[in-house]
């Protein structure tokens, strides 16, 4: 394997963690609020589609297309019912409340789908490359790279050009203000979580087609996008996929040397940036 | 009827009560001017009023509704929209998008639209893709007021408009009023400045620790009776 | 009126009424836990080391969390690297596991100040993250610990628990059998572990730093400007969480005798159960780890048969508690009684002089 290669795989790797962090980064954004438990909704999202496409016998893409309204629901849920009430000065209640609700829902799983590796089939897709030059890209991988480039154009449309984004900036910037211009913030919130919730549902197709997935997966998965996050730095969604690929080419690249080192070089690389720049490669200007 | 009134409103922030039975009327097309020393609870009753602070529903009457309890956005929902004290501004949005903000909650049927704000302020039509809190304090103030009017309200607060100002930008921003009251739009002005807040009120009223001391039209007004009822210069 | 005050009719102190017969009540019980071994059967004696292991990491987490505002996900680094120091101790360096539960100890303390460095550059959820990423590097390096047998884990020379110091010495004063012996060793270890966690912690919390510690969770700007330094003061307590926490994960692995990273560094086992003994008895006091380590073993008790559906419950548990009754249930219990049995709030206690009295109302 060649280290262009290797990097590229990294790249294209990086494109999946960046789906992983980008309605963290959204959530965190708007409302101040670390989902503890946002990796195993990506993995509840997976078993979703697993439950449609194996109930149904559906696509998973159009599994998915099915599941995006049902998670955005759920999360518009979680934010308005049970999160919002955690949301203030204290940090406390957020963490606490999103890292039990991390603790059900992997042993809810459990419960539900035992502690089975699953996978969504794909098809022919699944082994599908394509070849360019002296490299192979896998079709799924490059399938997953560009819907992070489209999520992330997409998140930025609505962050800028639309009514509700800047009801979501407003919000953020200041929510006694913007109640004054009408815009009532626990519905922001709930819609913000809603968005974030369809976000996690597209990296959960790719999450379950691209390997195997399990239900006590989801923590890792956290861990990657929170990483992803904080390299990326909270000015930016183009961040996050940057810290994205970071992370993924760390993961590769430490695999190539040693596949034992895969996932210490992703956390390593993380440190190291932290080191450097401890507000992240994009920080926001107002904090 | 009136068309916004208090009838002995009270305000409390925790334990601190901050209004003491406080009562005004607004009528329809009104400009009012509240007057008073810092402290004197002024800026409490447009939080009130805005739904900043939560009170007893009937103390505040709007258009024959109790709104008292309302949260802000209800508030606004209803026709009453807030120049908020230090303008408040959202620092991620451009002067453009401030603006459209304003309209978020609440259209409204009436003159205020993007095109008529630049005309009441043009220049802001030349900043408009610059970040609100990029411009001097004047023109953020001007984009306070435009934001507010852009949900074309029935009554406009405004709190301290002329807060650490020049008086000549203070000049400038209260040559506005007379257009905004022309759409038929009532207003509330809180004011330290009581020159200003004289020459555009049909009528004042003066507080003082959270409670109304006097109040009337300029014309019946003497300084005196002003100085007294701002400073608490008469026997309590 | 301040005028007429003389200054010495007034006093702070921390104690209430009751807090001194606590005292004695709590003496009692530790005398009674120190005799247990003598007249319960070796299980309990297990279930006692649990609970008390459990003690120990939940106070440590809820002096970080309830105290200090640092919410860590990631104790389990220390519970694991204490263990694993611990280990290295026995298998590799020949030692005395009573002696390698220090080296544990003091390795966990090591690994801190590093720790400290990176996670003190995050605030808030990105401390708890970063807590966590760090407890994982440590895991996967270990993993890697080949003499320690890398992913798959290892155990404890046979015999080297039995040959511990103290264990032939119980064995012989109570007639039992060595692996019994070094159990009851053990809980003794623990017992004076806990004693000592508590003890240490409720002193921390009596004294200028405690109060300093308090300031800076109330409000950071406020406490700096008094002259306490918020970093330094929340440092101190991250160390001194990671000794004893340490300490805990080298005890229950002498106990456990078999290591293994994933065990080692589990989030649920040292992390989660950790957080909801906390949270379900009462964050931000020393009762409410007490209390809740108690719940916590009762539902055990009642639900280890029934798999995941346990966490779940204990998840669900925790999450109601957080959004309705925030203090937990020693919080509850205290509001309605009033009773405190480590009082750390200052009371200003006296009275003004009697002219002061018929002067006023």
């Amino acid at each position: 394997m060649s280290w262009l290669d290797t990097i590229l795989q990294g790249i294209l790797l990086g494109g999946l963690y960046a789906l992983f962090a980008a309605g963290l980064a959204l959530v965190f954004g708007i409302m101040r609020l670390v989902n503890l438990a946002h990796g195993d909704l990506i993995v509840l999202a997976a078993f979703l589609i697993l439950l449609l496409v194996s109930a149904l016998g559906l696509n998973p893409f159009i599994a998915a297309a099915v599941a995006l309204p049902v998670m955005f629901a759920l999360g518009w849920a979680l934010q308005f019912l049970v999160l919002n009430r955690t949301l203030g000065n204290d940090i406390l209640p957020p963490l606490l409340v999103t890292f039990g609700l991390s603790v059900v829902i992997q042993n809810g799983l459990l419960e539900g789908f035992s502690a089975d590796s699953r996978r969504i089939s794909a098809g022919a897709l699944e082994t599908a490359s394509l070849q360019i030059g002296p490299i192979s890209i896998g079709t799924m991988p490059l399938l997953t790279f560009l819907s992070a480039v489209g999520v992330i154009v997409a998140l930025n449309l609505v962050f800028y050009r639309t009514s509700l984004g800047r009801a979501f900036r407003a919000t953020s910037d200041d929510s006694a203000t913007a109640g004054l211009m009408g815009i009532r913030a626990e519905r922001i919130f709930a819609t913000a979580t809603g968005l974030a919730m369809m976000v996690v549902t597209i990296a959960a197709l790719y999450l379950g087609t691209r390997a195997n997935f399990d239900p006590t997966m989801g923590p890792a998965r956290l861990i990657y996008a929170f990483e992803a996050v904080i390299i990326g730095g909270l000015g930016s969604f183009w961040g996050t996929l940057a810290g994205g690929i970071i992370i993924g080419v760390a993961q590769t690249v430490g695999a190539a040397i040693n596949p034992e080192w895969q996932i210490l070089a992703g956390h390593i690389a993380f440190l190291l940036v932290l080191l450097v720049r401890p507000r992240g490669l994009f920080p926001r200007a107002v904090d | 009827m009136a068309l916004l009134e208090t009838h002995g409103l009270t305000a409390f922030y925790g334990d601190f009560q901050a209004l003491f039975g406080v009562d005004i009327a607004l009528d329809e097309s009104e400009t009012v001017a509240v007057i008073g020393a810092n402290g004197a609870g002024k800026s409490t009753l447009l939080r009130s009023i805005s739904g900043l602070i939560r009170n007893v529903p009937g103390q505040i009457r709007f258009d024959g509704r109790e709104i008292g309890a309302l949260a802000a956005p209800d508030v606004l929902q209803l026709g009453i929209a807030m120049v908020p004290e230090g303008r408040r501004l959202f620092p991620s949005l451009s002067v453009e998008e401030n603006l459209l903000i304003g309209k978020y909650g609440r259209v409204g049927n009436g003159a205020w639209s993007l095109d008529s704000i630049y005309d009441l302020f043009p220049v802001l039509k030349e900043r408009r893709h610059q970040p609100g809190t990029a411009l001097s304090g004047g023109q953020q103030q001007m984009v306070a007021i435009g934001r507010g009017l852009m949900s074309n309200p029935r009554v406009l607060l405004c709190d301290e408009v002329s807060l650490g100002l020049a008086p000549v930008v203070v000049r400038d921003i209260y040559a506005a009023f007379p257009k905004i009251r022309a759409t038929g739009a009532s207003i509330v002005i809180i004011e330290q400045d009581i020159g200003q807040a004289l020459k555009v009120a049909d009528r004042v009223y003066c507080m003082m620790e959270g409670r109304v001391t006097l109040s009337g039209t300029p014309a019946t007004l003497s300084r005196e009776d002003i100085h007294a009822a701002y400073f608490g210069a008469h026997a309590r | 009126m301040s005028d007429h005050l003389s200054a010495s009719s007034w006093t702070v102190s921390t104690r209430t009424r009751g807090s001194a017969v606590s005292m004695l009540a709590i003496l009692a019980l530790v005398a009674l836990a120190f005799a247990a071994p003598l007249f319960v059967s070796r299980s309990v004696v297990q279930d006692l080391f649990f609970i008390l292991t459990m003690l120990v990491l939940a106070q440590c987490w809820n002096l970080l969390a309830g105290y200090a505002g640092l919410v860590s996900v990631g104790q389990q680094a220390f519970v694991g690297f204490g263990a694993y120091a611990m280990f290295a101790g026995v298998s590799l360096l020949g030692m005395d596991p009573m002696a390698a539960i220090l080296l544990g100890g003091l390795a966990a303390l090591a690994l801190s100040v590093p720790t400290a460095f990176f996670v003190f550059r995050l605030q808030g959820a990105y401390f708890a993250i970063g807590t966590w990423v760090i407890a994982e590097i440590v895991r996967l390096s270990l993993a890697q610990w080949k003499a320690l047998g890398g992913g798959t884990g290892t155990s404890l020379p046979s015999g080297a628990t039995r040959d511990m110091v103290g264990v032939r010495f119980v064995a012989d004063l109570l007639g039992v059998r060595g692996p019994q012996a070094t159990d009851i060793v053990c809980y003794w270890l623990a017992l004076f572990l806990a004693v000592v966690t508590i003890g240490s912690i409720y002193k921390l919390l009596r004294s200028k730093q405690g109060l300093g510690l308090a300031a800076v969770r109330d409000n950071r700007e406020a406490a700096r400007s008094v002259g306490v330094d918020p970093t330094w003061t929340k440092s101190f307590v991250y160390l001194v969480a990671a000794l004893a926490t340490g300490l805990a994960g080298a005890l229950i692995y002498v106990q456990k005798a078999r290591i293994s990273p994933d065990a080692a560094f589990s989030v649920p086992d040292w992390t989660a159960y950790v957080i909801f003994i906390v949270v379900i008895g009462g964050i931000g006091t020393i009762e409410g780890p007490i209390v809740g380590v108690i719940v916590f073993y009762i539902l055990q008790s009642l639900l280890a048969d029934y798999g995941s559906w346990y966490l779940l419950i204990l998840g669900l548990i925790g999450i109601l508690i957080m959004l309705f009754a925030p203090r937990g249930l020693w919080g509850l219990f205290a509001d309605r009684t009033g009773l405190q049995l480590f009082p750390v709030r200052r009371i200003l206690a006296g009275q003004p002089k009697p002219k002061d009295i018929r002067g006023s109302d």
